[in-house]
């Protein structure tokens, strides 16, 4: 009897935040009651070792059979028989104190399931956990065991759990032995291995530094973001570099595992493990359990018990949103999959057994021979799934889910390959283009695309090789383990792969766990609840206090400090001049445009030189008209109605723009305090010169909080309202970030960010102007009744 | 030869289509057999010599007022008042009627040694007018003459300090004034009386009047005790502007009114179509209606828009009167009649209208769905002396496109109304007491109104008002060819063709209703025997 056999046992876990380290928790504090446990955590960056063990763990729904079944005792069981040590096996001596070598040296078995299960991590990552894990394991109980046990006690039983790819890059029976034996590996030595990979990073670390690859990712970050300033800018090259290096390591990892005969870095680093294992662990007692791909339970705790997004489900969910419309493989080969539960149930019955006297016992646990599960069979099953109950699109439309041929695997790479180039190319020229607003939207839904074709790539990159093992992992041991399993155990802890049907396991077991998991609309119809917009919309027009940013161009009236000034300057010109201004402003147009978008404060200060010598009374005289001509009628009606809300709600308001005092007097009333530009005058004349410069980029940001921070309201309720990348850093730090009419790089952040997007357009049916030249006639201003010449204007507090 | 009179045409078989004005378009249709198309009388003859007539006028007075030249003396204060751009319409061709007049006064008191002239644009509530608007209703000579020195002013009701008090008339209503008008020594008021709503005591008690004044008439209780409002003696709206004139008047404040009216030939002859009869039309009427139309068919709406604002209209002077005010607006109402008073029997079940692209406030501007209410509701449905035209229960058939659009510099507050009002509710008692003080006293709306080219913010509550009388008369209301959205918004239903509206118009008022139809503008006065 398994249990029996147990009983009494202090077993150690490590990997128990995983997926099959949960499964094992939880089949042994349920199936073999009188065994304790021993839970090796790595304390995480917030939470500790034990905070871990209990949200990540025993809050899993895993546990919730065994919840029901003790009811009330639940946590007295947990807390009695379960312990947490803190431990990391990426170091060495595993991190643990005094405290824990002492738990960990009076272990009868280790199981260590820890591993970077991912197949595309750097390759310095899943060296340091998949290859020296185990023998650092081993290296740690051979240490504690010598330090606190009395000489001659039994050594703890070290169960490793590998991969039965280790043993898959070749054709034929894979046999359960160790690596080292295997004609058809070649071997290199894992000490130089892990010493290349250790240089690995720094040399990428220090070729990420050079100036040219520096300044590449300078431009990908300013395409990316705009001129959003030098600190966001900064910010983002910095994380594109840190991408960069994983992605090198990562390129690395694939590529020496693929020169050596493996399908990825994860088998390849798990291969060495095993070898190194072997030549360090003394006398210290191993097993090995391979399992092959493994899935979904088949019955424990529950039919279609699953953690996390694993390997099979997001391809299986881009299958049926229709994004994967080819996945290689040969319809005839043998996907080797195997449900968690069993692999559970073998580990602990190799715990149960013991050790092999003198030799490392492998058991495989894999279908692939037992009971062959085709490609062809998986991909049909899926495919009458799906059809029968399709995913809905956000429309509420059901997905037709596509018919795949089974092409190559290079044939797949390139299409996708050459997809994805495609809308990278069409996307970088469209967002060059000056477009914001809806259209600037739909630019976004074609990031979007490539991201699918990208992902799509990746996963055929990845797991295409899967499809087409030619290995057959023998399970004759692992057989023969179960065939000296007493009825009461093999009913209990069965782990024949024979027992599974695989059209019942995909059908009812399977796809039902991963489209519950995958969070995709199941129902055809609109949402009816509240939009996320809405909600974010709720959010800012509360009655709470708020301290309401707005930018003017583009966010408020669409137009800009160009056409002001066209508009007051060409005021008193004959029709004649005021073309020709016209005409040679839209000529100039280009090249103040790129001005503006190097630096908007240069942009500013060039620019307003051109009011020199202007009379001063005039030109704030004639603002008034341009006012109503100009700003009036290109503002957007949505938009002035949003200020006067959120001042109807007694919310603060601030409006910082770069057009200069006499453009934004007029919009006074709408705001509690203005920031703006302004120009020098002296003898009545405009100067020309900026005597007060409006903030650009952080500047912005540093305003919005110092204001909320005088006003005593909680940066948490600042809203910021902008249009551009420009912003970005008020956007960055405001509690509520609006974009209004975005142009295509904010309209790519917004929707990453999840912020509120605002789509404002001019009042319908009003009129247009096509160019910003004053059309009304001449006239001296006429002025109010009460009014002398001057001075009748209500005029705001401009700082 | 005088003018034909108006006319009511029975719809036989033989009838041709009939013309409905659609906005900046028409449309032709056929009126069941047995329908009644009314018709304005053809315009009287234009004055022989306005500017003597004019002379003449100012130095022979109506009731008890001495002439304007004994009036005016050196040193005094001078104000002189004039009606906004929401008169005439469309605009009339230069020289403007106020033109005329104004030149005539200031010229009595250039000989009179007067020298504190000050002109002010009597706009209420609404928008002030822009330069090049002046320049039309007064001429250039005056225009440059005071503008440069600041002596053209626009009245300002939200002025605190050009504003006072004068009193309250004995059934409580708060009476203000402009206070340049008020502490004049003369107060010479020019009006242009295009409708009978128009002029007397209304021209300065709510021309230069505040908000506080004007709400004491502009609501919805005197709206629907006013029947109509343009039958003055019949108009809850008219007796209390007189009460507040007698007041001003009580107050010391001398009032010279001048009034005008002009005869009904409204529009150019290209567009002479749009005021003959359709069965008279000439090869040539015929000819320049298909061009429009065709044209008008290839424009996109904003230039159509221009093209009929830039229309200028023939209207001529036919008859001036000067004096004291109750006496010279008796006078001036025997004239509007004497022109636009057309005699109906008996009331119809179902009244159709086409309203054309202009009212009093879209000037230069946008027809928005809120003015093409009341446009149809407010004013044309009003063009009754005696009972309306439409029975109690009736249907009213509007044409009109109804664009949901908005003039965003001279109606913000009629979009907020649009948006955040009529989307709640179309009841105008609700609407007054609900919303009316909140946008009347938005700081926002009184700056624009103030500084910009706005209307004030109560004014599209106004609009609603003016609706108030034929909402509570009416059973429904059908707006053909509309935007269907916008018509919903108003609480009107929107019917695609003038066949579907009168089968839904079936439903209210029965099988085989009686139809009338008001060939309008140019305007008449229906007097509904």
């Amino acid at each position: 009897m398994i249990a029996d056999a147990l009983a009494g046992k202090r077993i150690a876990v490590t990997g128990a935040t995983g997926f099959l380290g949960t499964a094992l928790v939880e089949r042994l504090l349920r199936s073999v009651p009188e065994c304790e446990l021993v839970l090796l955590v790595r304390p995480g960056r917030r939470l500790g070792a034990s905070e871990r063990t209990a949200r990540e763990i025993i809050r899993n729904d895993c546990f919730d059979r065994l919840r029901s079944e003790l009811a009330g005792s639940f946590a007295d069981v947990v807390a009695r028989r379960v312990t947490t040590v803190a431990g990391d096996v990426g170091s060495d001596g595993l991190g643990l104190d005094a405290e824990g070598r002492s738990v960990l040296a009076g272990c009868d078995v280790v199981v260590h399931s820890a591993a970077t299960v991912s197949f595309d991590a750097p390759l310095d990552g899943a060296v340091e956990v998949n290859l020296l894990g185990p023998s650092r394991v081993a290296r740690a109980l051979l240490d504690v065991t010598a330090e606190h046990n009395p000489v001659g006690s039994p050594l703890p039983h070290l169960v490793g759990v590998s991969t039965a790819y280790v043993n898959s890059g070749h054709h034929g029976d894979a046999f359960e032995e160790l690596v080292t034996e295997s004609r058809y590996l070649a071997l290199p030595d894992w000490r130089a291995e892990v010493d290349a990979a250790r240089r690995a990073r720094s040399d990428a670390d220090a070729r990420s530094r050079e100036p040219e690859r520096l300044a590449q990712l300078r431009k990908a970050a300013r395409h990316e973001l705009g001129a959003a300033g030098t600190a966001l800018l900064a910010e983002r090259t910095e994380r594109l570099r840190e991408e960069w290096v994983d992605a090198q390591l990562v390129e690395l990892g694939r590529s020496r595992a693929q020169a050596l005969g493996w399908p990825d870095a994860y088998a390849y680093t798990k291969s060495l493990g095993e070898v190194a294992l072997a030549d360090t662990r003394g006398d210290l007692p191993v097993s090995i359990v391979r399992p092959s791909i493994v899935e979904s339970s088949l019955a424990e705790p529950r039919p279609g018990w699953i953690r996390g997004f694993r390997m099979a489900e997001p391809v299986i969910i881009s299958y049926a949103r229709g994004l994967l419309k080819q996945f290689p493989g040969v319809p005839e080969g043998i996907v080797d999959v195997i449900p968690v539960d069993l692999v559970v149930a073998a580990i602990i019955a190799v715990c149960a057994r013991g050790p092999e006297k003198d030799a490392t016992a492998i058991y495989q646990v894999a279908s692939g021979v037992r009971n062959p599960f085709r490609y062809g069979t998986l991909v049909d099953l899926c495919e009458s799934w799906f059809t029968e109950r399709p995913l809905y699109d956000a429309k509420g439309q059901p997905i037709v889910v596509p018919t795949w041929s089974f092409p190559g695997r290079g044939k797949v790479q390139g299409e996708l390959r050459r997809a994805a180039k495609g809308l990278r190319a069409v996307e970088r020229a469209v967002s060059m283009l000056p477009v914001r607003g809806e259209l600037a939207e739909k630019v976004t839904g074609l990031e979007e695309k490539r991201q699918l074709a990208e992902r799509a790539l990746g996963y055929v990159e990845l797991y295409g090789s899967y499809t087409e093992t030619e290995a057959r992992f023998r399970v004759d041991r692992t057989l023969a383990l179960y065939e000296s399993l007493d009825e009461h155990d093999r009913a209990a802890f069965c782990f024949d792969p024979g027992v599974v049907d695989w059209e019942r396991y995909v059908n009812e077991v399977h796809l039902p766990s991963v489209v519950e998991h995958a969070r995709v609309r199941t129902a055809p119809g609109r949402r009816v609840s509240a939009t996320r917009e809405e909600r974010a919309r709720a959010a800012i027009l509360t009655d709470e206090p708020r301290c309401v940013v707005f930018d003017l161009e583009q966010t408020l009236v669409n137009s800009n400090v160009v056409e002001s000034y066209a508009w007051l300057a060409t005021r008193h010109l004959s029709p004649l001049r005021r073309a020709r201004l016209a005409v040679e402003l839209v000529a100039e147009g280009p090249r103040l445009l790129a001005v503006d978008r190097r630096d908007r404060t240069d942009f500013l200060r060039s620019f307003y030189r051109r009011y020199e010598g202007a009379p001063a009374d005039r030109v704030r005289q004639d603002a008034w008209e341009l006012f109503s001509d100009l700003i009036l009628t290109r503002s957007f009606p949505e938009g002035l109605q949003r200020v006067r809300e959120h001042r109807s709600r007694g919310h603060r308001t601030l409006l910082i723009t770069g057009a200069l005092d006499f453009v934004v007097a007029p919009l006074a009333p709408l705001f509690d305090e203005i920031v703006c530009a302004r120009i020098g005058e002296r003898d009545g004349v405009l100067t020309g010169e900026m005597v007060a410069t409006p903030p650009t980029g952080e500047a912005r940001a540093i305003l919005m909080e110092r204001w909320a921070d005088s006003l005593g309201i909680s940066r948490d309720a600042t809203v910021a309202y902008a249009d551009s990348t420009s912003d970005l850093p008020m956007l960055e730090a405001a509690g509520h970030p609006v974009a209004v009419n975005p142009e295509t790089k904010l309209a790519a952040v917004a929707r990453k960010r999840g912020w509120l997007v605002e789509q404002w357009a001019p009042a319908r049916g009003g009129p247009r102007h096509r160019l910003a030249v004053s059309t009304r006639p001449l006239g001296p201003r006429t002025q109010v009744s009460s009014g002398a010449l001057t001075g009748i204007r209500p005029s705001g507090d401009l700082s | 030869m005088s003018p034909r009179p108006g006319f009511v045409l029975e719809v036989d078989r033989s009838t041709p289509a009939t013309l409905f004005w659609h906005g900046e378009g028409f449309r032709l249709e056929r009126l069941p057999v047995g329908s009644r198309v009314l018709y304005p009388p053809e315009p009287l003859a234009a004055l022989p010599d306005p500017d003597a007539a004019i002379r003449h006028a100012l130095e022979n007075p109506l009731g008890d007022s001495e002439p304007l030249s004994s009036l005016l003396f050196p040193g005094m204060r001078l104000t002189i008042a004039f009606d906004d751009v929401s008169l005439p319409l469309p605009p009339m061709r230069p020289p403007d009627a106020r033109q005329r007049v104004i030149e005539a006064v200031l010229d009595a008191a250039a000989s009179a040694g007067v020298d504190d002239v000050v002109l002010i644009a009597a706009l209420a509530l609404h928008r002030r007018m822009t330069d090049d608007e002046l320049r039309h209703a007064l001429g250039s000579r005056v225009f440059d003459a005071f503008a440069p020195h600041g002596l053209l002013l626009q009245h300002d009701a939200e002025d605190p300090s050009g504003i006072v008090h004068l009193g309250v008339t004995d059934q409580g209503e708060d009476v203000e004034l402009s206070r340049r008008a008020a502490e004049s020594d003369l107060l010479v008021y020019v009006n242009i009386n295009l409708v009978a709503m128009d002029g007397g005591h209304k021209s300065v008690a709510t021309g230069l009047a505040s908000y506080k004044s004007i709400r004491h008439h502009h609501n919805v209780r005197t709206m629907q005790h006013s029947r109509s409002f343009m039958d003055r003696h019949r108009s809850e709206l008219h007796s209390s502007n007189w009460r507040m004139g007698r007041v001003i008047r009580d107050a010391g404040v001398k009032v010279f009114q001048i009034e005008t009216t002009l005869n009904l030939d409204t529009f150019p002859s290209q567009f002479r179509f749009l005021q003959r009869r359709e069965w008279e039309w000439t090869l040539r009427d015929r000819a320049g209606f298909q061009a429009t139309r065709a044209a008008l068919d290839r424009t996109p709406p904003a230039i159509a828009r221009q093209i009929f604002s830039s229309i200028r209209s023939p209207h001529a002077l036919s008859s001036v009167q000067a004096g004291e005010v109750e006496a010279v607006h008796d006078q001036t109402l025997a004239n509007v009649h004497r022109q636009q008073l057309v005699e109906v029997s008996g009331q119809t079940d179902v009244l159709t209208m086409g309203l054309p692209y202009i009212g009093p406030y879209n000037v230069n501007s946008i027809m928005n769905p809120i003015l093409v209410a009341c446009l149809g509701l407010g004013y044309f449905f009003n063009l009754y002396r005696g009972r309306p035209l439409v029975r109690e229960g009736g249907v009213c058939i509007i044409s009109h496109p109804t664009p949901w659009a908005f003039h965003p510099v001279h109606h913000p507050s009629y979009l907020d109304f649009f948006e955040q009002v009529l989307s709640e509710t179309t009841d105008p008692l609700e609407i007054e007491a609900k919303y009316e003080e909140s946008f009347a006293t938005d700081p926002w709306y009184v700056h624009l109104y103030r500084t910009s080219n706005a209307y004030h913010g109560v004014h599209p509550f106004y609009m609603w008002y003016w609706c108030a009388h034929a909402l509570q008369h009416l059973g429904q209301v059908i707006i053909v060819g509309g935007d269907r959205s916008a018509v919903r918004r108003l609480g009107f239903k929107p019917a695609t063709t003038l066949a579907d509206a009168l089968e839904m118009a079936e439903d209210v008022v029965g099988r085989d209703p009686s139809v009338t139809h008001v060939h309008v503008p140019p305007l008449f006065l229906a007097d509904v025997t």
